[in-house]
Protein backbone atom coordinates (compact mmCIF):
# COMPACT_ATOMS: atom_id res chain seq x y z
CA UNK A 1 0.00 0.00 0.00
CA UNK A 2 1.12 2.89 -0.71
CA UNK A 3 -0.25 7.00 -0.45
CA UNK A 4 -2.03 6.86 -3.88
CA UNK A 5 -3.77 3.67 -2.86
CA UNK A 6 -5.71 6.44 -0.22
CA UNK A 7 -6.35 8.98 -2.49
CA UNK A 8 -7.19 6.73 -5.55
CA UNK A 9 -7.51 5.35 -7.66
CA UNK A 10 -9.07 7.74 -10.18
CA UNK A 11 -12.16 5.49 -11.06
CA UNK A 12 -15.84 5.39 -12.56
CA UNK A 13 -18.06 4.81 -9.95
CA UNK A 14 -19.84 3.75 -7.68
CA UNK A 15 -17.98 1.33 -5.55
CA UNK A 16 -14.47 0.04 -5.75
CA UNK A 17 -15.17 -3.58 -5.27
CA UNK A 18 -18.11 -3.36 -7.49
CA UNK A 19 -17.23 -1.21 -10.38
CA UNK A 20 -13.46 -0.66 -10.34
CA UNK A 21 -12.08 -4.08 -9.49
CA UNK A 22 -15.13 -5.63 -11.91
CA UNK A 23 -13.06 -3.54 -14.76
CA UNK A 24 -10.44 -4.84 -13.54
CA UNK A 25 -11.15 -8.33 -13.42
CA UNK A 26 -12.16 -8.17 -17.03
CA UNK A 27 -9.56 -6.09 -17.68
CA UNK A 28 -7.50 -9.29 -16.56
CA UNK A 29 -9.26 -11.83 -18.49
CA UNK A 30 -8.59 -9.86 -22.16
CA UNK A 31 -4.45 -9.92 -21.33
CA UNK A 32 -4.80 -13.84 -20.31
CA UNK A 33 -6.36 -14.42 -23.35
CA UNK A 34 -3.54 -12.29 -25.47
CA UNK A 35 -6.24 -11.57 -28.06
CA UNK A 36 -9.85 -9.82 -28.74
CA UNK A 37 -12.44 -11.58 -27.12
CA UNK A 38 -15.38 -12.51 -28.88
CA UNK A 39 -17.97 -14.42 -26.77
CA UNK A 40 -18.45 -14.29 -23.36
CA UNK A 41 -20.26 -16.38 -20.74
CA UNK A 42 -20.49 -14.06 -17.46
CA UNK A 43 -21.51 -15.87 -14.25
CA UNK A 44 -22.41 -13.95 -11.69
CA UNK A 45 -21.96 -14.92 -7.79
CA UNK A 46 -22.78 -14.01 -4.44
CA UNK A 47 -22.90 -9.90 -3.67
CA UNK A 48 -22.02 -9.60 -7.61
CA UNK A 49 -25.41 -11.06 -8.27
CA UNK A 50 -27.27 -9.56 -5.80
CA UNK A 51 -26.23 -5.92 -6.22
CA UNK A 52 -24.04 -5.70 -9.37
CA UNK A 53 -26.99 -4.06 -11.26
CA UNK A 54 -27.34 -1.28 -9.40
CA UNK A 55 -23.43 -0.87 -9.00
CA UNK A 56 -22.80 -1.40 -12.94
CA UNK A 57 -20.70 -4.03 -11.93
CA UNK A 58 -21.98 -5.89 -15.87
CA UNK A 59 -21.41 -2.73 -17.46
CA UNK A 60 -17.97 -2.80 -15.95
CA UNK A 61 -17.29 -6.83 -16.11
CA UNK A 62 -17.99 -5.91 -19.92
CA UNK A 63 -15.52 -2.66 -20.09
CA UNK A 64 -13.05 -4.88 -18.74
CA UNK A 65 -13.10 -7.26 -21.14
CA UNK A 66 -12.75 -4.28 -23.96
CA UNK A 67 -9.50 -3.21 -22.45
CA UNK A 68 -10.99 -0.08 -20.62
CA UNK A 69 -8.99 0.92 -17.48
CA UNK A 70 -11.03 1.82 -14.41
CA UNK A 71 -11.00 5.12 -15.26
CA UNK A 72 -12.68 5.15 -18.58
CA UNK A 73 -15.73 7.41 -18.51
CA UNK A 74 -16.97 5.30 -21.42
CA UNK A 75 -17.38 2.47 -18.89
CA UNK A 76 -21.26 3.46 -18.35
CA UNK A 77 -21.65 3.02 -22.61
CA UNK A 78 -19.89 -0.59 -22.76
CA UNK A 79 -23.26 -2.83 -23.83
CA UNK A 80 -23.10 -0.30 -26.83
CA UNK A 81 -19.57 -0.64 -27.68
CA UNK A 82 -19.42 -3.91 -26.70
CA UNK A 83 -21.89 -4.56 -29.36
CA UNK A 84 -20.54 -1.92 -31.84
CA UNK A 85 -17.09 -3.66 -31.78
CA UNK A 86 -18.16 -7.50 -31.93
CA UNK A 87 -18.31 -8.83 -28.61
CA UNK A 88 -21.41 -10.42 -27.57
CA UNK A 89 -21.64 -11.36 -23.76
CA UNK A 90 -24.70 -13.16 -21.62
CA UNK A 91 -25.15 -12.79 -18.32
CA UNK A 92 -26.16 -15.45 -15.77
CA UNK A 93 -26.17 -16.67 -11.96
CA UNK A 94 -24.00 -19.18 -10.55
CA UNK A 95 -23.88 -20.43 -7.24
CA UNK A 96 -19.71 -21.18 -6.59
CA UNK A 97 -19.75 -22.57 -3.02
CA UNK A 98 -19.47 -21.01 0.74
CA UNK A 99 -15.64 -20.70 0.14
CA UNK A 100 -16.34 -18.30 -3.08
CA UNK A 101 -15.72 -14.20 -2.13
CA UNK A 102 -18.86 -12.78 -2.37
CA UNK A 103 -18.36 -10.58 -5.03
CA UNK A 104 -16.87 -13.09 -7.52
CA UNK A 105 -17.18 -13.89 -10.90
CA UNK A 106 -17.13 -16.89 -13.69
CA UNK A 107 -16.44 -15.80 -17.30
CA UNK A 108 -16.30 -18.52 -19.65
CA UNK A 109 -14.38 -16.59 -22.76
CA UNK A 110 -14.16 -17.27 -26.32
CA UNK A 111 -11.00 -15.24 -28.32
CA UNK A 112 -11.41 -13.89 -32.28
CA UNK A 113 -9.24 -17.24 -33.49
CA UNK A 114 -11.61 -19.65 -31.27
CA UNK A 115 -9.26 -19.92 -28.13
CA UNK A 116 -11.05 -20.68 -25.33
CA UNK A 117 -10.36 -19.54 -21.70
CA UNK A 118 -12.38 -20.20 -18.44
CA UNK A 119 -11.78 -17.80 -15.46
CA UNK A 120 -12.91 -17.58 -11.80
CA UNK A 121 -11.90 -14.50 -10.29
CA UNK A 122 -13.09 -12.27 -7.03
CA UNK A 123 -13.18 -8.22 -6.07
CA UNK A 124 -11.63 -8.31 -2.98
CA UNK A 125 -11.85 -4.77 -1.84
CA UNK A 126 -10.81 -1.35 -2.64
CA UNK A 127 -9.99 -2.03 -6.30
CA UNK A 128 -7.82 -4.95 -6.05
CA UNK A 129 -8.85 -8.29 -7.23
CA UNK A 130 -7.45 -12.26 -7.25
CA UNK A 131 -7.86 -14.64 -9.91
CA UNK A 132 -9.32 -18.03 -8.08
CA UNK A 133 -9.38 -20.33 -10.78
CA UNK A 134 -8.16 -20.90 -14.44
CA UNK A 135 -9.66 -23.42 -16.89
CA UNK A 136 -11.13 -24.95 -13.85
CA UNK A 137 -7.79 -25.24 -11.43
CA UNK A 138 -6.90 -23.27 -8.97
CA UNK A 139 -4.45 -20.80 -9.81
CA UNK A 140 -4.05 -17.41 -7.03
CA UNK A 141 -2.88 -14.19 -8.34
CA UNK A 142 -3.41 -10.16 -8.03
CA UNK A 143 -2.57 -9.50 -11.57
CA UNK A 144 -0.47 -6.37 -10.37
CA UNK A 145 2.37 -8.45 -11.73
CA UNK A 146 3.57 -10.52 -14.84
CA UNK A 147 1.92 -13.63 -14.03
CA UNK A 148 3.05 -17.08 -15.88
CA UNK A 149 0.29 -19.98 -15.70
CA UNK A 150 1.66 -23.37 -16.84
CA UNK A 151 -1.06 -26.41 -17.01
CA UNK A 152 1.07 -29.52 -17.03
CA UNK A 153 1.45 -33.70 -16.65
CA UNK A 154 1.95 -33.84 -12.87
CA UNK A 155 5.92 -35.03 -13.91
CA UNK A 156 9.03 -34.91 -12.32
CA UNK A 157 10.71 -32.38 -14.19
CA UNK A 158 8.43 -29.71 -15.11
CA UNK A 159 9.21 -27.48 -12.51
CA UNK A 160 12.90 -27.38 -12.88
CA UNK A 161 11.91 -26.68 -16.79
CA UNK A 162 10.17 -23.80 -16.16
CA UNK A 163 12.20 -21.75 -13.20
CA UNK A 164 15.37 -22.50 -15.44
CA UNK A 165 14.09 -20.93 -18.10
CA UNK A 166 13.06 -17.72 -16.13
CA UNK A 167 16.90 -17.14 -14.59
CA UNK A 168 18.03 -17.70 -18.08
CA UNK A 169 15.84 -15.11 -18.88
CA UNK A 170 17.20 -13.13 -15.94
CA UNK A 171 13.33 -13.43 -14.65
CA UNK A 172 13.28 -13.35 -10.66
CA UNK A 173 10.06 -14.94 -9.03
CA UNK A 174 8.10 -13.29 -6.57
CA UNK A 175 6.32 -15.88 -5.25
CA UNK A 176 4.89 -19.65 -6.84
CA UNK A 177 2.14 -21.82 -6.12
CA UNK A 178 1.69 -25.37 -7.51
CA UNK A 179 -1.91 -27.01 -7.44
CA UNK A 180 -2.72 -30.52 -9.09
CA UNK A 181 -5.96 -32.29 -9.47
CA UNK A 182 -4.38 -35.31 -8.20
CA UNK A 183 -1.24 -37.90 -8.06
CA UNK A 184 -0.11 -38.31 -11.83
CA UNK A 185 -3.26 -36.00 -13.34
CA UNK A 186 -3.17 -32.14 -14.41
CA UNK A 187 -1.01 -29.94 -12.70
CA UNK A 188 -0.28 -26.13 -12.58
CA UNK A 189 2.09 -22.96 -11.67
CA UNK A 190 0.74 -19.94 -11.28
CA UNK A 191 4.31 -17.71 -10.92
CA UNK A 192 4.20 -14.03 -10.29
CA UNK A 193 7.87 -12.47 -11.70
CA UNK A 194 9.04 -9.03 -10.81
CA UNK A 195 9.91 -8.82 -14.91
CA UNK A 196 8.11 -9.42 -17.83
CA UNK A 197 8.94 -13.12 -19.56
CA UNK A 198 9.90 -12.59 -23.58
CA UNK A 199 7.55 -13.86 -25.75
CA UNK A 200 10.06 -16.01 -27.38
CA UNK A 201 10.46 -17.91 -24.25
CA UNK A 202 6.84 -18.31 -23.45
CA UNK A 203 6.95 -20.14 -27.19
CA UNK A 204 9.75 -21.79 -26.18
CA UNK A 205 7.73 -23.54 -23.40
CA UNK A 206 4.64 -24.20 -25.03
CA UNK A 207 6.32 -26.86 -27.29
CA UNK A 208 7.77 -29.11 -24.52
CA UNK A 209 6.89 -32.82 -24.07
CA UNK A 210 4.10 -32.69 -20.74
CA UNK A 211 3.37 -28.75 -20.85
CA UNK A 212 -0.27 -28.95 -22.02
CA UNK A 213 -0.93 -24.99 -21.61
CA UNK A 214 0.78 -21.76 -21.20
CA UNK A 215 -1.14 -18.65 -20.37
CA UNK A 216 0.87 -15.71 -19.18
CA UNK A 217 -0.39 -12.28 -18.12
CA UNK A 218 1.60 -9.36 -19.33
CA UNK A 219 1.17 -5.72 -17.65
CA UNK A 220 3.01 -3.65 -20.54
CA UNK A 221 0.34 -5.79 -23.39
CA UNK A 222 -1.95 -3.44 -25.32
CA UNK A 223 -4.59 -5.93 -27.01
CA UNK B 1 3.74 4.58 5.21
CA UNK B 2 3.83 6.03 8.85
CA UNK B 3 1.72 4.16 11.20
CA UNK B 4 1.73 7.39 14.02
CA UNK B 5 0.40 10.89 13.84
CA UNK B 6 2.11 11.04 16.48
CA UNK B 7 5.83 9.93 15.05
CA UNK B 8 4.77 11.85 11.79
CA UNK B 9 4.69 15.15 14.46
CA UNK B 10 7.87 14.34 15.99
CA UNK B 11 9.46 13.63 12.65
CA UNK B 12 8.09 17.39 11.75
CA UNK B 13 9.88 18.78 15.05
CA UNK B 14 13.11 17.49 14.37
CA UNK B 15 14.17 17.88 10.99
CA UNK B 16 11.95 20.96 10.84
CA UNK B 17 9.97 19.43 8.07
CA UNK B 18 6.35 19.89 7.07
CA UNK B 19 3.72 17.34 7.58
CA UNK B 20 3.19 16.90 3.81
CA UNK B 21 6.89 16.55 3.57
CA UNK B 22 7.63 14.22 6.00
CA UNK B 23 4.80 12.13 4.20
CA UNK B 24 5.91 12.42 0.41
CA UNK B 25 9.60 11.83 1.50
CA UNK B 26 8.87 8.45 3.05
CA UNK B 27 6.32 7.35 0.14
CA UNK B 28 9.03 8.41 -1.96
CA UNK B 29 11.69 6.21 -0.26
CA UNK B 30 9.29 3.22 0.01
CA UNK B 31 8.35 3.16 -3.62
CA UNK B 32 11.72 4.24 -5.46
CA UNK B 33 10.37 7.16 -7.09
CA UNK B 34 11.52 10.55 -6.96
CA UNK B 35 9.73 13.71 -5.59
CA UNK B 36 9.30 14.32 -9.35
CA UNK B 37 7.55 11.69 -10.26
CA UNK B 38 5.81 11.80 -7.03
CA UNK B 39 4.60 15.44 -7.54
CA UNK B 40 3.14 14.84 -11.01
CA UNK B 41 0.92 11.97 -9.65
CA UNK B 42 -0.26 13.77 -7.17
CA UNK B 43 -0.91 16.54 -9.71
CA UNK B 44 -3.12 14.63 -11.83
CA UNK B 45 -4.89 13.04 -8.79
CA UNK B 46 -5.86 16.98 -7.85
CA UNK B 47 -7.18 17.34 -11.11
CA UNK B 48 -9.00 14.66 -11.45
CA UNK B 49 -10.47 15.39 -8.05
CA UNK B 50 -11.38 19.17 -9.48
CA UNK B 51 -12.76 17.44 -12.68
CA UNK B 52 -15.34 15.07 -10.27
CA UNK B 53 -16.40 18.61 -9.13
CA UNK B 54 -16.87 20.47 -12.63
CA UNK B 55 -18.67 17.52 -14.14
CA UNK B 56 -21.57 16.99 -12.06
CA UNK B 57 -24.51 16.54 -14.02
CA UNK B 58 -27.98 17.95 -12.46
CA UNK B 59 -29.96 16.22 -14.77
CA UNK B 60 -28.48 12.97 -13.65
CA UNK B 61 -29.91 9.78 -11.94
CA UNK B 62 -28.49 6.63 -10.74
CA UNK B 63 -29.85 3.30 -12.39
CA UNK B 64 -31.39 2.60 -9.15
CA UNK B 65 -33.67 5.62 -9.53
CA UNK B 66 -31.99 6.60 -5.70
CA UNK B 67 -29.59 8.98 -6.38
CA UNK B 68 -29.27 12.72 -7.97
CA UNK B 69 -30.27 16.26 -8.87
CA UNK B 70 -29.57 16.84 -4.69
CA UNK B 71 -26.57 19.08 -5.32
CA UNK B 72 -28.54 21.40 -7.34
CA UNK B 73 -31.46 21.55 -4.96
CA UNK B 74 -28.82 22.77 -2.44
CA UNK B 75 -27.37 24.98 -4.89
CA UNK B 76 -30.91 26.78 -5.47
CA UNK B 77 -31.36 27.14 -1.73
CA UNK B 78 -27.71 28.82 -1.13
CA UNK B 79 -28.06 31.16 -4.22
CA UNK B 80 -31.67 32.17 -2.91
CA UNK B 81 -30.67 33.56 0.40
CA UNK B 82 -32.45 30.50 2.48
CA UNK B 83 -29.44 28.92 4.18
CA UNK B 84 -28.94 30.00 8.11
CA UNK B 85 -25.41 28.87 7.42
CA UNK B 86 -23.32 31.01 5.81
CA UNK B 87 -22.51 30.56 1.79
CA UNK B 88 -19.14 28.76 2.32
CA UNK B 89 -21.06 25.91 4.31
CA UNK B 90 -23.32 25.89 1.73
CA UNK B 91 -21.10 25.05 -1.10
CA UNK B 92 -18.86 22.75 1.41
CA UNK B 93 -22.72 20.99 1.31
CA UNK B 94 -23.39 21.39 -2.41
CA UNK B 95 -19.75 19.70 -3.16
CA UNK B 96 -19.99 16.86 -1.00
CA UNK B 97 -23.40 15.91 -2.82
CA UNK B 98 -22.19 17.02 -6.07
CA UNK B 99 -19.37 14.56 -5.97
CA UNK B 100 -21.23 11.92 -4.25
CA UNK B 101 -23.85 12.01 -6.70
CA UNK B 102 -21.49 11.54 -9.76
CA UNK B 103 -20.03 8.81 -7.89
CA UNK B 104 -23.73 7.61 -7.65
CA UNK B 105 -24.08 7.63 -11.46
CA UNK B 106 -20.99 6.40 -12.68
CA UNK B 107 -18.90 9.65 -13.17
CA UNK B 108 -15.35 9.51 -12.43
CA UNK B 109 -14.07 10.25 -9.06
CA UNK B 110 -11.49 9.89 -7.05
CA UNK B 111 -11.56 7.44 -4.16
CA UNK B 112 -10.77 9.18 -0.84
CA UNK B 113 -10.13 7.11 0.72
CA UNK B 114 -13.23 5.11 -0.62
CA UNK B 115 -15.79 5.80 -3.57
CA UNK B 116 -18.65 5.94 -0.88
CA UNK B 117 -16.98 8.78 0.66
CA UNK B 118 -14.91 10.43 -2.55
CA UNK B 119 -17.13 14.13 -2.11
CA UNK B 120 -15.90 14.56 1.23
CA UNK B 121 -12.12 15.20 0.59
CA UNK B 122 -13.26 17.81 -2.98
CA UNK B 123 -16.19 19.36 -0.70
CA UNK B 124 -13.95 20.85 1.99
CA UNK B 125 -10.21 21.27 -0.09
CA UNK B 126 -11.95 22.79 -3.56
CA UNK B 127 -13.97 25.17 -1.33
CA UNK B 128 -11.23 26.38 0.18
CA UNK B 129 -9.12 26.95 -2.38
CA UNK B 130 -12.38 29.27 -4.35
CA UNK B 131 -12.33 31.36 -0.70
CA UNK B 132 -8.62 31.68 -0.83
CA UNK B 133 -7.60 31.61 -4.32
CA UNK B 134 -4.62 29.01 -3.69
CA UNK B 135 -1.99 28.02 -6.12
CA UNK B 136 -2.20 24.28 -7.54
CA UNK B 137 0.63 23.32 -5.09
CA UNK B 138 -0.42 24.45 -2.03
CA UNK B 139 -3.63 22.12 -2.75
CA UNK B 140 -1.64 19.18 -3.99
CA UNK B 141 0.64 19.57 -0.66
CA UNK B 142 -2.77 19.59 1.45
CA UNK B 143 -3.57 15.95 -0.54
CA UNK B 144 -0.07 14.87 0.61
CA UNK B 145 -1.18 16.13 4.08
CA UNK B 146 -4.18 13.79 3.62
CA UNK B 147 -2.80 11.06 2.67
CA UNK B 148 -0.58 11.04 5.21
CA UNK B 149 -3.10 11.02 7.90
CA UNK B 150 -5.61 8.41 5.86
CA UNK B 151 -2.09 5.74 5.19
CA UNK B 152 -1.99 6.03 9.35
CA UNK B 153 -5.75 5.30 9.87
CA UNK B 154 -5.09 2.27 7.14
CA UNK B 155 -2.25 0.90 8.98
CA UNK B 156 -3.71 1.67 12.44
CA UNK B 157 -7.26 0.76 11.95
CA UNK B 158 -8.55 0.20 8.42
CA UNK B 159 -10.91 2.61 5.95
CA UNK B 160 -13.25 0.21 4.47
CA UNK B 161 -16.82 -0.38 5.46
CA UNK B 162 -17.20 -4.22 5.41
CA UNK B 163 -14.42 -3.90 7.91
CA UNK B 164 -15.16 -0.84 10.26
CA UNK B 165 -18.43 0.63 9.38
CA UNK B 166 -18.82 3.66 7.68
CA UNK B 167 -16.63 5.52 10.29
CA UNK B 168 -13.72 4.12 8.95
CA UNK B 169 -15.40 5.59 5.51
CA UNK B 170 -16.91 8.65 5.60
CA UNK B 171 -14.70 9.06 9.35
CA UNK B 172 -11.72 8.84 8.20
CA UNK B 173 -12.11 11.04 5.10
CA UNK B 174 -13.64 13.41 7.39
CA UNK B 175 -10.23 13.22 9.62
CA UNK B 176 -8.01 13.25 6.38
CA UNK B 177 -9.84 16.85 5.12
CA UNK B 178 -9.50 18.28 8.44
CA UNK B 179 -6.19 17.73 8.62
CA UNK B 180 -5.80 19.00 5.39
CA UNK B 181 -7.81 22.14 5.75
CA UNK B 182 -5.84 22.84 8.35
CA UNK B 183 -2.83 22.92 6.73
CA UNK B 184 -4.18 25.16 4.06
CA UNK B 185 -4.94 27.54 6.74
CA UNK B 186 -1.56 27.82 7.54
CA UNK B 187 -2.02 25.91 11.02
CA UNK B 188 0.95 23.83 12.94
CA UNK B 189 1.16 19.86 12.24
CA UNK B 190 0.26 19.65 15.70
CA UNK B 191 -3.11 21.64 15.21
CA UNK B 192 -3.34 18.82 11.59
CA UNK B 193 -3.05 15.83 14.01
CA UNK B 194 -5.55 16.92 16.60
CA UNK B 195 -7.65 18.30 13.85
CA UNK B 196 -8.02 14.88 12.65
CA UNK B 197 -8.42 13.56 16.21
CA UNK B 198 -11.23 15.44 16.59
CA UNK B 199 -12.69 14.44 13.58
CA UNK B 200 -12.87 11.34 13.52
CA UNK B 201 -13.78 11.25 17.19
CA UNK B 202 -17.17 12.63 16.43
CA UNK B 203 -18.25 10.10 13.88
CA UNK B 204 -17.08 7.05 15.87
CA UNK B 205 -19.48 4.73 15.98
CA UNK B 206 -21.42 5.43 12.66
CA UNK B 207 -22.08 2.00 11.29
CA UNK B 208 -22.25 1.08 7.19
CA UNK B 209 -25.95 0.35 6.31
CA UNK B 210 -26.26 0.87 2.76
CA UNK B 211 -30.17 0.29 1.41
CA UNK B 212 -29.62 -2.69 -0.88
CA UNK B 213 -26.12 -2.81 -0.49
CA UNK B 214 -25.71 0.17 -2.82
CA UNK B 215 -23.38 3.21 -2.49
CA UNK B 216 -26.31 6.09 -2.44
CA UNK B 217 -28.39 5.63 0.50
CA UNK B 218 -27.56 6.76 3.10
CA UNK B 219 -23.78 7.31 1.63
CA UNK B 220 -24.61 10.36 0.03
CA UNK B 221 -26.00 12.56 2.26
CA UNK B 222 -23.32 11.17 4.56
CA UNK B 223 -20.52 12.83 2.58
CA UNK B 224 -22.21 15.79 3.36
CA UNK B 225 -21.87 15.52 7.17
CA UNK B 226 -18.69 14.31 6.89
CA UNK B 227 -17.33 17.75 5.08
CA UNK B 228 -19.04 20.03 7.43
CA UNK B 229 -17.86 17.65 10.38
CA UNK B 230 -14.03 18.58 8.79
CA UNK B 231 -14.72 22.23 9.02
CA UNK B 232 -16.08 22.23 12.33
CA UNK B 233 -12.62 19.74 13.44
CA UNK B 234 -10.24 22.39 11.49
CA UNK B 235 -11.58 25.32 13.10
CA UNK B 236 -11.63 24.40 16.39
CA UNK B 237 -7.91 22.83 16.16
CA UNK B 238 -7.08 26.59 14.34
CA UNK B 239 -8.48 27.69 17.79
CA UNK B 240 -6.45 26.45 19.59
CA UNK B 241 -8.73 23.56 20.69
CA UNK B 242 -6.84 20.13 21.56
CA UNK B 243 -8.50 16.40 21.63
CA UNK B 244 -8.38 15.38 25.05
CA UNK B 245 -7.04 11.65 23.79
CA UNK B 246 -4.15 12.13 21.67
CA UNK B 247 -5.01 11.18 17.78
CA UNK B 248 -3.11 7.60 17.67
CA UNK B 249 -5.32 6.50 19.91
CA UNK B 250 -8.28 7.91 18.94
CA UNK B 251 -7.62 6.10 15.70
CA UNK B 252 -7.45 2.79 17.71
CA UNK B 253 -10.31 3.46 19.53
CA UNK B 254 -11.95 3.65 15.88
CA UNK B 255 -10.45 -0.19 14.81
CA UNK B 256 -11.70 -1.33 18.63
CA UNK B 257 -15.24 0.13 17.50
CA UNK B 258 -15.16 -1.68 14.23
CA UNK B 259 -14.44 -4.98 16.13
CA UNK B 260 -17.55 -4.44 18.31
CA UNK B 261 -19.97 -3.93 15.39
CA UNK B 262 -22.32 -6.79 13.82
CA UNK B 263 -21.69 -7.68 10.27
CA UNK B 264 -25.00 -6.52 9.44
CA UNK B 265 -23.67 -3.49 10.26
CA UNK B 266 -20.45 -3.60 7.97
CA UNK B 267 -22.01 -3.23 4.64
CA UNK B 268 -23.75 -6.18 4.33
CA UNK B 269 -26.78 -4.18 3.69
CA UNK B 270 -28.93 -6.23 6.47
CA UNK B 271 -28.86 -3.99 9.40
CA UNK B 272 -29.75 0.02 10.48
CA UNK B 273 -31.46 2.11 7.49
CA UNK B 274 -30.80 -1.19 5.11
CA UNK B 275 -33.49 -2.95 7.67
CA UNK B 276 -36.31 -0.50 8.03
CA UNK B 277 -39.45 -1.31 6.55
CA UNK B 278 -38.76 1.46 3.65
CA UNK B 279 -35.28 -0.03 3.26
CA UNK B 280 -36.47 -3.68 2.61
CA UNK B 281 -39.03 -2.18 0.48
CA UNK B 282 -36.02 -0.44 -2.00
CA UNK B 283 -34.43 -3.33 -2.05
CA UNK B 284 -37.23 -6.38 -3.02
CA UNK B 285 -37.83 -3.58 -5.43
CA UNK B 286 -34.54 -3.38 -6.89
CA UNK B 287 -33.11 -6.75 -6.60
CA UNK B 288 -36.31 -9.44 -5.66
CA UNK B 289 -36.59 -10.19 -1.89
CA UNK B 290 -34.53 -13.31 -1.04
Amino acid sequence: MNIFDVIGPVMVGPSSSHTAGAVKIGNVCLKLMGEKIQKADILLHGSFLATGKGHGTDKALVAGLLGFSVDDSRIPDSFRIAQESGLSYRFGAIDLGEDAHPNSVRMDLTSISGKKLEVQASSIGGGRIMVNRIDGLEANFSGDLPTLIVHNLDQPGHVAEVTSMLEHKSVNIATMQLYRSGRGGHAVMVIECDQEIPREALKWLEHLEGIEKVTYYSLQQEI
Amino acid sequence: MYDSLEKILEICNKQKLSFWEAVMQEDCREEGISPDDSREKMHAIYQAMRESDRNYDPALISSSGLSGTDAEKMRQSRLNGQLLQDDFTGKVMERALRVAESNACMKRIVAAPTAGSCGVMPAVLLTIREKLDLPDEKMEEALYTASGIGGVIAQRACLAGAEGGCQAEIGSASAMAAGAAVYLMGGTEEAIIHSCAMALSALLGLVCDPVAGLVEVPCVKRNVTGAVNAVCAAEMALAGIRSRIPPDQVIDAMKSVGRCMATDLRETGRGGLAATPEGQRIRDRLIGGS
